[in-house]
């Protein structure tokens, strides 16, 4: 790929201004990575404030084919953000002026580069809530969540960021701008193309503002803990406790390899020899959610809980949700190196997908904690290893392939979250087959003829392999 | 500028392979915000030093650049869910710039002016003789007046009218007396004054005192002591810190020949600090760990001991012993390296709370430093004030008349951004220990002596 020249530098600097182009070897390597693998230097990096200048800057990228990667505050675990093949990153976090919650129509608008927690404080601020909460809502921003579809704890009763998504502006690859959907909750007029470019990991545009929905925040929330000796039992529980009419807005799982890192960490007598802990977040009207709270400790007892704990204030139920909080460092306490998958299955199979990550965990030797949200089946299996040991990471890499194709034969998902970027793609035939992936390139190649916006995503090379390493 | 291999095995490479750069740090730092590029991120710049560290970087101006903007102020550590060391890494490379580079001409003459003085108490004395000297003939305003200050660089044309007003360092010796033994069983401290501390803030050491003596302490001044060395630690200049700290290890010991120590208190924030990271500055000498070690877990800051259960009694009864209710609304800017170093959060604000009839109202991102950063905020005076004018309105929004502050940096930054907001009549900066003096202590009778930093400011500027 081409390196900029001096008159294409001075081109953009007359689009943005020179304090927002930067190019120095300290910009290049600050915004070479993601919270994924890799580091790849762009050309140089462009910090738009404004529609108009996207559009400029995305038409003279295509003009003179340069490889251009948008990028919200490069939390991505997939490597979305990645300029993996050189040229532009386009930095959206700073274009964060708009942000209006109309409480009539309960939708926000908002500009891309606006935080996710910035959009949670000013929705309750109104009574009202947006529900996605990925575990970075205090640093993504809400571009890259629409971009990557991001989820969180409250999929099951809440969906997830596509289900939010009204309408979006967006820049195309060419450079016209066309807006999508609108601020309706129906809307069938011609292709969902909302639902196209949510998810589409900067492929197929840049959005530049959003309509989402909002919905009320409800009055109030109960917390529950529950302790089972077998995990196929706490499997049981929560199908009887979804059977039973109740959707909790959370279901946390955590595994007996996660409480025992969290209780080396920090000590606050988790249960270690258990098998599995269940934390439940019941939200709604006091009434009804103290009655369902009371039926999941019954249900729950019924399959053998060891244990179960329900907050009676604010201080418990910070001190339930603690054990789930410290898993992040805890584990990131065992080795240096973190690899945070993420696969999907149907909640039937949450045990027996449990039961085949311990035998992936026992086949390569590694350390391989299990946490997610049983809820929605959305299960994180993470390694931990150290990068500078080249043979140990090759072995973490069979691994990975290994928890896909558990994933895949279960009936699940290679990503229920964080998206294929350059993480899975070697692995998305296998979801997808031949002709999945054949249709979707068609759709990029329409957008994107010359095949500039965010380039070496989602599809893969020919004989692409997954390597992790950032070298 | 050339980099040789065996300096780059001084940055702390392998500390850097803990980030997994999820980026939670992003909202916690300050430069991340008012500069908004991720070079200018706690996750930037890490992965910075690894870079270098990896010999991947073609110039190390790149990674001088990166470094120098950042204020050291450790709140990503806090931030910080993997536990990464960002000091480590941070002073890492402040080491090797510091061996690898030569500055430009004006740092070299702030490190040397304020490096070189806060080391030896002769030449402090000497400086704060000079700043009272000049104070005393109103120098600042008489070359602001025939416009010569033009010719001054901008930081030090704005932080030097803005210094608190010094009381001559002559006048200051009577108040030292001998040393009266402790009678046993009762809490002995000895009391670590600071070199700048003492110099620009000494009346807030001599408060302080006089409260540990009203909580029925034992208080020693640690006359024996140097500068902390927080200085040279954050400009790179490891020798200057190491040297300091055996002196002090060592005055500690010598003093403990003759008294038992429970504690070595100070008032400042970033000097508490650095004592307490002596374990960790000579982790590498077998001959001086232990004794590090030993001598930073007797360090603590002054908040602590006064809430100490047992002494509190004693010190809450003079409180509550106060007729008068105070009418004011008061807020508290924490030290950076108090917060996010020393992990003392609670403290000083249990005692501000402690104090009846005040209103104390919280500041927005209180957390987030002000800019002073040690000599930040004259090697990197643009930047530095792009993060005090947003304090400033942080400030403004809560509605206090009061800021309370714990560390000298952060006061004189705090004073020069209440000039420049153009607060400087409607709020006061005033350390905390200053502050408690006069609520628990001077009530019922108000002595001259312990005249707020406000009065004395305005002394300065008629």
């Amino acid at each position: 790929m081409k390196r900029l020249t001096d008159k294409e530098l001075a081109e953009l600097e007359g689009i943005c201004g020179s304090d927002r182009v930067k190019w120095r070897e300290e910009d290049r390597h600050s915004y070479s990575f993601d919270a994924s693998f890799g580091r790849h230097l762009p050309d140089v990096v462009v910090q738009p404030l404004a529609r108009e200048e996207v559009e400029e800057i995305v038409r003279f990228a295509n003009r003179h084919l340069i490889p251009i990667t948008p990028r919200g505050r490069s939390t991505s675990l997939s490597g979305g953000p990645l300029p993996v093949k050189g040229g532009i990153v386009l930095d959206l976090s700073r274009m964060d002026g708009k942000l209006k919650i109309d409480t009539d129509d309960l939708v926000a608008v908002v500009s891309p580069g606006v935080t996710t927690a910035r959009l949670h404080r000013e929705a309750e601020a109104h009574g009202l809530m947006y529900p996605p909460d990925p575990s970075s809502s205090s640093v993504c921003t809400i571009g890259g969540n629409i971009a990557e579809n991001a989820g969180g704890p409250r999929g099951l009763k809440y969906g997830v960021t596509k289900d939010y998504v009204l309408g979006l502006e967006v820049v195309m690859p060419t450079g016209e701008t066309i807006r999508t959907g609108g601020r309706t909750i129906k809307n069938v007029t011609g292709y969902d193309l909302t639902k196209l470019i949510v998810g589409s990991e900067g492929t197929l545009g840049i959005i530049t503002e959003a309509v989402l929905r909002l919905i009320p925040k409800p009055p109030a929330s109960e917390t529950l803990m529950a302790v089972f000796d077998d995990i196929v039992d706490s499997g049981r529980a929560i199908s009887s406790i979804l059977a039973a009419g109740i959707v909790p807005a959370k279901m946390e799982l955590m595994d007996r390899a996660c409480m025992e890192a969290v209780e080396q960490y920090e000590p606050s007598g988790l249960p270690i020899h258990s098998d599995a802990l269940i934390l439940f977040e019941l939200d709604g009207h006091p009434a009804a959610i103290a009655e369902e709270a009371e039926q999941i400790i019954r249900i729950c007892e019924r399959f053998r809980a060891r244990d179960v704990r329900r907050a009676k204030d604010e201080t418990e139920r910070e001190e339930l949700w603690r054990a789930r909080k410290q898993v992040s460092p805890a584990i990131a306490r065992i080795k240096p190196t973190k690899i945070s998958e993420d696969i999907c299955v149907p909640k039937s199979k949450i045990p027996e997908a449990i039961e085949r990550l311990r035998k992936i965990r026992d086949e390569y030797k590694l350390h391989l904690v299990v946490f997610g949200h049983a809820g929605d089946g959305n299960l994180h299996p993470n390694i931990l290893c150290d990068q500078r040991d080249k043979e140990e990471m090759r072995r973490v890499e069979q691994a990975v392939e290994a928890i896909f194709r558990t994933a895949i034969e279960l009936g699940g998902t290679l990503s229920g979250e964080h998206g294929i970027g350059t993480m899975k793609s070697p692995f998305l035939e296998w979801e997808l087959g031949p002709d999945g992936i054949r249709f979707m390139e068609k759709i990029k190649q329409a957008w994107d003829p010359n095949g500039i916006m965010n380039p070496g995503k989602i599809f893969p090379r020919p004989g692409q392999r997954l390597v992790l390493s950032d070298d | 500028m050339t980099e040789s291999k065996s300096n780059l095995s001084l940055l702390a490479y392998n500390e850097t392979l803990s980030c997994v750069r999820c980026g939670y740090c992003l909202p916690a730092c300050p430069t991340y915000e008012t500069m908004g590029s991720e070079t200018d991120s706690p996750r930037g710049r890490i992965q910075l030093v690894k870079a270098a560290a990896e010999g991947k970087l073609n110039d190390l101006d790149s990674l001088a650049m990166a470094i120098d903007n950042c204020l050291g102020c450790r709140a990503c550590e806090t931030a910080c869910p993997s536990g990464v060391r960002y000091g480590q890494i941070y002073e890492s490379a402040k080491r090797l710039l510091y061996a690898e580079r030569t500055p430009s001409f004006f740092v070299r003459f702030v490190r040397t002016c304020l490096l070189r003085t806060v080391k030896h108490k002769g030449a402090l004395k000497l400086m704060g003789m000079l700043l009272s000297f000049m104070q005393a003939i109103r120098l600042p305003q008489a070359v602001q007046k025939v416009g010569l200050d033009r010719f001054l660089p901008a930081p030090i044309r704005t932080i030097w009218p803005a210094l608190p007003k010094i009381p001559h360092p002559l006048a200051l010796r009577k108040e030292s007396r001998p040393i009266q033994p402790p009678s046993p069983g009762e809490l002995t401290v000895l009391f670590f004054q600071g070199c700048v501390m003492d110099v620009l803030y000494r009346n807030a050491n001599l408060d302080s005192m006089r409260l540990l003596k009203a909580a029925g302490i034992k208080v020693i001044p640690f006359q024996a002591a140097r500068c902390c060395g927080a200085l040279h630690a954050h400009a790179g200049d490891e020798k200057s810190a190491r040297e300091l700290a055996k002196h002090n290890i060592e005055a500690l010991e010598r003093l403990e020949l003759n008294y038992r120590i429970d504690y070595v208190v100070n008032a400042a924030g970033g000097c508490g600090a650095m004592l307490q990271e002596y374990a960790q500055l000579l982790s590498d000498e077998p001959e001086w760990r232990e004794r590090a070690k030993r001598f930073a877990a007797k360090c603590v800051d002054i908040s602590y001991v006064l809430l100490d259960s047992g002494n509190q009694v004693k010190w809450r009864s003079s409180a509550d012993s106060a007729q008068e209710t105070v009418q004011e609304t008061v807020t508290y800017q924490p030290s950076c390296h108090m917060t996010h170093v020393q992990k003392n959060r609670s403290a000083p604000l249990k005692l501000i709370h402690s104090v009846p009839g005040i209103r104390y109202v919280p500041m927005e991102n209180a957390d987030m430093c002000c800019g002073s950063a040690g000599i930040y905020n004259f090697i990197r005076y643009e930047q530095s004030m792009d993060i005090l004018d947003r304090k400033m309105e942080a400030l403004k929004k809560s509605g206090a008349t009061t800021v309370i502050a714990t560390n000298p940096g952060c006061m004189l930054q705090l004073e020069l951004g209440l000039k420049r907001a153009h607060l400087h009549d409607k709020v006061k900066v005033v350390h905390l220990a200053e502050w408690l003096a006069q609520h628990v202590l001077d009530l019922s009778n108000r002595s001259n002596r312990s005249t707020s930093q406000f009065e004395n400011r305005r002394n300065c500027d008629e």
